[in-house]
Parts: structure tokens; sequence; C-alpha cells
């Protein structure tokens, strides 16, 4: 008997002995790893020196050089200063970059607010308000984005007013006028001291956010909120309006002008800007109002029922309990709407907007011809783009889901 | 447009990236040509005049003509052609690639092209200058009239640079709105959203006409810049720049010698001028450098006319025409004071 008991766990063990290198599972799966790595090293670095091999065989100029070789033309809208003849294609690419930037930001933002809003409404009890946010997200996510760019630039845009019959949109001050060469914006101009206003600013919201955390801490302690809109709103106003006054309002605007054929001065943004805007996020709002919707579906009704049977009003379930267990459903899609709002941008090449594609990878690339280089450039921008909107908004993706125990 | 484009941009690139090395290697051009059977000749999207498709799709133009008269010369028969129509930011690459045999489109033959891109040009086929066309109630008479101006222009050509070059050396500070398209370009130009656009003079010519009211613009009289539009090859393949220079050389030689579509078969064997005779074949072995059959310049002739009868087809006042006139201006035969001139075929 004993020695059964002894002989057992060595009979297991053997096979550890025979240990068989072809059959073992974890040199296997090494094995298929350092291949894949290995075919897939070999892969990139076939095509990196075939390309340079072909490239050269045929005479065509390789290498990233040219980023610092002076460009001859110019761009209507750019964000940096550039002088044609002076600024660098390493410059054209920056300006491109911004542009694209600029516009994916604003269009962002303004589809996140817009498509929340529509995706909620959808939901709405109220037949009216449903159907006209339907009808809203049928239509826009329905026609292909290049279409409606288009529309907006053709159809809008360039039918507004002419630069001699501008329309004023501030009804006579002159500080914000838009026609069909684009939106023209007083710029401002800031005075000695006037820093002093902003960091006024910033205090009068740490107040309020000191406010509002004594008010938590009553309520806590009393079930009583004090009332916090018309004091902060006070703060607001006086601090910085106090500030600006006593350092005697250090404040100019330089005024867009009409002089010749267009308005100097100022800040402006160019029609094409504007279309591709408003595209933008029109058709990104469509298609986060079906994200924001599917996300709000997929909260179970009893929690809606359960914070409603304890009196909480319907606003309060939808932003105290309904929303924050729908985030972890919304993110997601989130994600890639942001990514393809960068991606999407690029559309605006076809109605003459600055952006990275139409500026460096058609302009300039037609006019110093490294295409491999100013192609991959372009790719690589992209990418880091889309890559860090991602990265970020998992790492917020990670603080909505829910923990569960 | 913009999708096709980038799909042609991109296919252009992955090709340079994927084919093999040896694609490029000894074999001659022309060799390829004639074991694959047909000519692949590359023009851009359609451009009155110079490429343009009928109503049953078939391509025709001055460009066009040029691709004709090189299939005439190999094969004989000027059908042995297959056009490509690429955009124009993957042409250099899909032709320096292999893509294209010959490049025939309105390509301005400038040096960095020629010396860095990995191409040759070879004859100028059309000498086109850069304007501005204006409406005519602006009162403009004059370039230098555009002071300040918001100027409309197509990409991925050498216009945007000559624009520029233009407001700098004469201090206009023109601001240039840059569109793909031309149509949307033209869109934004009629509907005041620029003041001028600028454009080869000749594609210009061809866009005006397109308009609701086309006696409403202008084309000023200035010309910013000399654009030589030429055909270009491979870098590399001395007989197949050869063959393509003397093709063309050829449509110009026969004009200057009188030589028709209609009298060649005539001419071949009963001109009394050597010149003529040589040209054709009938006399000599002008073909025996380029690795062609002795009537060759026969062939192109026969197929597609001489220079003067493409000219007058389709950029001049024939029925496809554009109406653009020929007389006085540079791309009169010599002998009528304008620059087209071919050297003598002996």
């Amino acid at each position: 008997m004993t020695d059964d008991t002894n002989e057992k766990p060595r009979a297991r063990a053997r096979p550890k002995e025979e240990f068989n290198f072809f059959q073992d599972q974890r040199v296997r799966s090494a094995f298929y790893q350092i291949l894949t790595a290995g075919i897939f090293a070999w892969l990139v670095w076939y095509l990196i020196s075939n390309t340079a091999h072909n490239l050269e065989v045929r005479g065509m100029n390789t290498g990233f050089g040219f980023v610092n070789s002076s460009a001859g033309f110019d761009t209507d809208f750019k964000l940096i200063d550039y002088t044609p003849g002076v600024g660098t294609y390493g410059r054209i690419f920056v300006i491109g970059v911004l542009n694209t930037l600029l516009v994916s930001f604003f269009a962002i933002i303004l589809s996140t607010i817009l498509g929340f809003f529509i995706g909620v409404l959808r939901l709405s009890n109220n037949w009216l308000v449903s159907k006209v946010a339907l009808a809203y997200v049928e239509i826009f996510r329905n026609v292909p984005l290049l279409v409606q760019i288009v529309f907006w630039y053709i159809g809008v845009f360039s039918l507004l007013p002419s630069v001699k019959k501008t329309l004023d949109l501030t009804f006579g001050t002159e500080m914000l006028m838009l026609n069909n060469r684009g939106l023209y914006m007083a710029t401002p101009i800031l005075g000695n001291l006037f820093w002093l206003t902003p960091l006024a600013l910033v205090f009068a919201i740490a107040g309020v956010i000191f406010l509002r955390r004594r008010a938590h801490k009553i309520q806590d302690q009393a079930g009583v909120r004090p009332n916090t809109f018309l004091p902060s709103l006070a703060l607001l106003l006086l601090f910085p309006g106090t500030a600006f006054l006593a350092t005697g309002m250090p404040l100019s605007w330089d005024m867009p002008t009409l002089q010749g054929f267009n308005f100097v001065g100022g800040t402006s943004v160019p029609p094409s800007f504007l279309a591709l805007l408003v595209a933008l996020s029109i058709y990104h709002a469509a298609q986060i109002a079906e994200a924001v919707r599917a996300g709000i579906l997929s909260v179970n009704t009893g929690q809606s029922e359960a914070a409603l049977s304890i009196g909480l009003k319907p606003y309060r379930v939808m932003s105290m309990v309904v929303i924050p267990q729908a985030m972890p459903a919304i993110v997601p899609p989130m994600i890639s709407n942001w990514m393809n709002t960068v991606k999407n941008s690029s559309l605006g090449i076809a109605i003459g907007y600055s952006e990275v594609v139409s500026l460096f990878m058609q302009t300039a690339l037609n006019q110093a011809g490294y295409a491999v280089e100013m192609v991959g450039m372009t790719m690589a921008f992209y990418m880091f783009v889309s890559l860090t909107i991602s990265f970020f908004l998992n790492i917020y993706n990670k603080r909505v889901q829910l923990v569960e125990r | 447009m913009k999708l096709s484009t980038h799909i042609t941009a991109l296919a252009a690139i992955t090709t340079v990236m994927a084919t093999g090395a040896t694609v490029a290697s000894a074999e001659s051009t022309l060799d390829i040509v004639k074991e694959r059977g047909h000519l692949r000749c590359q023009v851009g999207p359609p451009s009155p005049g110079y490429y343009n498709l009928d109503s049953d799709g078939n391509w025709y133009g001055l460009d066009v003509s040029v691709c004709q008269a090189v299939a005439a010369a190999i094969f004989g028969d000027q059908t042995k052609l297959e056009i490509q129509s690429v955009s124009s930011q993957a042409r250099f690459t899909a032709l320096a690639n292999g893509e294209s045999d010959l490049l025939s489109r309105t390509a301005t033959w400038t040096m960095t092209r020629d010396t860095q891109l990995g191409i040759d040009f070879l004859a100028t086929n059309f000498y086109d200058g850069q304007g501005f066309t204006v409406r005519k109630d602006s009162g403009i008479t004059s370039a230098m009239e555009l002071k300040g101006a918001k100027v409309c222009v197509t990409t991925g050509t050498t216009t945007e640079l000559n624009l520029t070059d233009f407001s700098r050396q004469n201090n206009l500070n023109i601001s240039n709105v840059t569109f793909e398209d031309y149509n949307v370009r033209d869109e934004t130009y009629l509907n005041g959203g620029c003041d001028a656009t600028t454009g080869d003079k000749s594609s210009m010519a061809g866009n005006i006409s397109a308009f609701p009211v086309p006696g409403d613009h202008v084309i000023l009289p200035d010309t910013l810049s000399k654009e030589p539009l030429a055909s270009a090859v491979r870098h590399g393949d001395n007989q197949w720049s050869d063959i393509v220079r003397w093709s063309v050389f050829a449509l110009i030689n026969a004009e200057e010698l009188g030589i028709t579509q209609a009298n060649v078969d005539d001419m071949r064997s009963n001109s009394k001028d050597p010149n003529v005779l040589r040209m054709l074949g009938t006399e000599g072995n002008l073909n025996e450098g380029l690795g062609l059959e002795p009537d060759w310049a026969y062939n192109i002739i026969k197929a597609v006319g001489n220079y003067g009868e493409i000219y007058e087809k389709y950029m001049g006042d024939g029925e496809q025409g554009i109406g653009i006139p020929r007389e006085g201006s540079l791309n009169a035969l010599w002998t009528n004071g304008g620059l087209m001139y071919s050297p003598p075929m002996r």
C-alpha cells in the first residue's frame, strides 16, 4: 500500500522527464509568436527597403530633407505666420495639421452637445418632439457626408450676400460680419494689466466651486440645499468686472474694414471652414444621437421607475440615474465618432478648405513630388490623432464603467 | 472624384512599394509594349480640347492624338491603345513606376519635374500661359489691378505657385482659395466668392464657354507664366524617348511639308520632295534608329493627320474644338511666327 502511494506521484511526474520539445504547448505557442513577429518584421523591412530601392532605381528623390526647403505657394487660411518663399514645407505641414485640428475640435464639441440633446429628445414622450428628432437623425445619417459638405458650401455659404452687402450679425457694431467670403470677427487687442481680469475670473470660478461644495455639505447634514445660483452669478460678474474697470478697461478691438476687394483686419474664417464645420457637426450629431439613444435604452426601465418612485423629478432621473448608467454603453461608439470626425475633415478638400490632405498631400506633393514621404507623414498624423483620442477616451471609459462587486 | 483620386494615388504609391526591383531593369519599353500588344498612355480627368470623352465613351483631343500617333507608329494601328485617366497628384508616380508607358496630358515641362521625378519631358505639343478670368462688370483690365483680391485656383498644378510668385513680384497681396475640382472653383467664382479665377488660358477658355453667360467674363491680357505642355516618359530608356519625341515631331513636320491625312497616300508614292519621301519611309532608313517599321510616320499621319489638322479639330474651330485661335499665337508653325518647330527629319 505504501508503495502504491509512493509510486503514484512519481508516475505523474514522469511526463516532465519525457519533455517533448515538439509537442510542448509553451514551446509551440512561443514558436508561433516568434514566427508571426518575424514575418511581420520581415514584411515591414521588405516594404521599406524595396520602396527605397525602387525609388532610387527610378531616379526619384527620396528622404525627408524637403521639409526644410522653402515652399513657394500660399494658402488663404493659416493659424501661424507663413511667408511664401521663406516658409518651409515643414511649416506647410504644420499649417495643414492645425487647420484639420481646428475644424475637428469645434466639430467634435458641437456634434457632441447637439448629439446628446437630440438623442435624449428622441426618447421624449412628446410625440412631436421625438418625431422631429427621428427625422433629424434619419435625414442627416442617410445622406453621404461629402454631399452634405458640398451642399452647405455651394447651397448655403456661397449664396450669402457679397462683400459689398455684408451681413452685420451684431446689428450695427460691425464686430461680427458674414458674407460669401467668410465670417469676419473683431479681434481683441489686450492692453496693459489685462491679465488681471482673467485672473479675477479664475478666483471667481474657484469661489463658485467652494460654494457648491459647501452647499453639498449642508445638504448632506441638514437635508436642505442652500441656493447657490445668485451668489455664484454675482461672484462671476463682479470679480472680473471690478478688475476690468479698476485697470482702466485695457481692451480695444481690431475691426475688420472693407478695403479694396475684401475686408482687412480682425480675424476671419473662410466659407469653406464654416461649411465643413456645419456639415461635420450635423452629420456626426446624428450618429452620436443614435449612440446616446442606444445607451439610454440599455439601462433597465426598473432603474428609472425606482428613481421616480422615490420622488425624483424626471430631469433628475435622467441626469442622476439613467445617464451615469448609460455612459459605459455610450463612450465606446463616441470614441469612434470622434475619430471619424477628425478623419472625415479631410473631405474639406472638396470645397477648398486648407486642411492637411489638401494642403500637404495635394498641393505640396505636387510642388515637391515626394509622394511616398508625404503620404506617409499624413497617414502618421491621422493615426497619431486617432490613437490619442482613443487613449484618453479609454481612460475615461474605465472610470465610467460600472464597478461590479 | 475625390475618392477615386485618392485610390489612384495610393495605388500608384503601393505599386512603388510592392513591385519587385527587377521591373525597372534592362528590358526596353518598346519590347514591353510590343509584347503586351497595346500602348498604355496616360491622360487626366476629362478636360475640353486636350482629352475628353464623346457620347460613346471614346477619348478624343489634342493629347489623345499624341497617344494615338505613338500607337500608330509602333503598331500601325492607333486603336492598340489603352487610355489611362489618372489624377494629377498620381500622374508622375504612375509614369515613373511603369503603370503608364507615356504621359500625354496638360503637364507643364519644368526643371524640377524633369530632373527630380525620374521622368523625362520630350516635346511640347501646346504652348500655354497662365492668366486671369474676371467679370467684365468689375472694370478690371489688367492683372495689376488685383491688389488684395481673392483668386480661385485649382490645386495639383504649377498654377498656385505661379500665382503666388506673381503676387510677390508685384506686391499685390493676392489671397488664393484652392480647390481640387474646377467645377467647385467655377461655382465659387460665379457666386462671387472670388474676384477672379486663374488657370492656363486655354483651359479657362474652355471653362468660360460653359458659364451661364460666357459674355460676362473676360480673360485678362496678362500672362503670368510659360506653360509648355509636353509629353513625358520614364527616365532612362533613350530609345523609347526617341520614339515619342519623333512621333510628335512627325506631326509638326508633316504640317510644314504639307502632308495631310487626306493626301498622305498620294504623297508617299508621288511626291518629288525628298524630305517627304524620307519621312514617309519611301526612301532612306530613318526608322532604323527607332526600331520601328519604315512606314511609322506614314501610319501616324494616316491615323491622326498633321499637327495643324489636329489643332483645328480639337483646339480650334472644329466641331469638337474649343475655339482658341492659332493665328499669331505661340502654337502657330514657326514659318508663321509661332514656336512649333521640328528639327529636320533626315
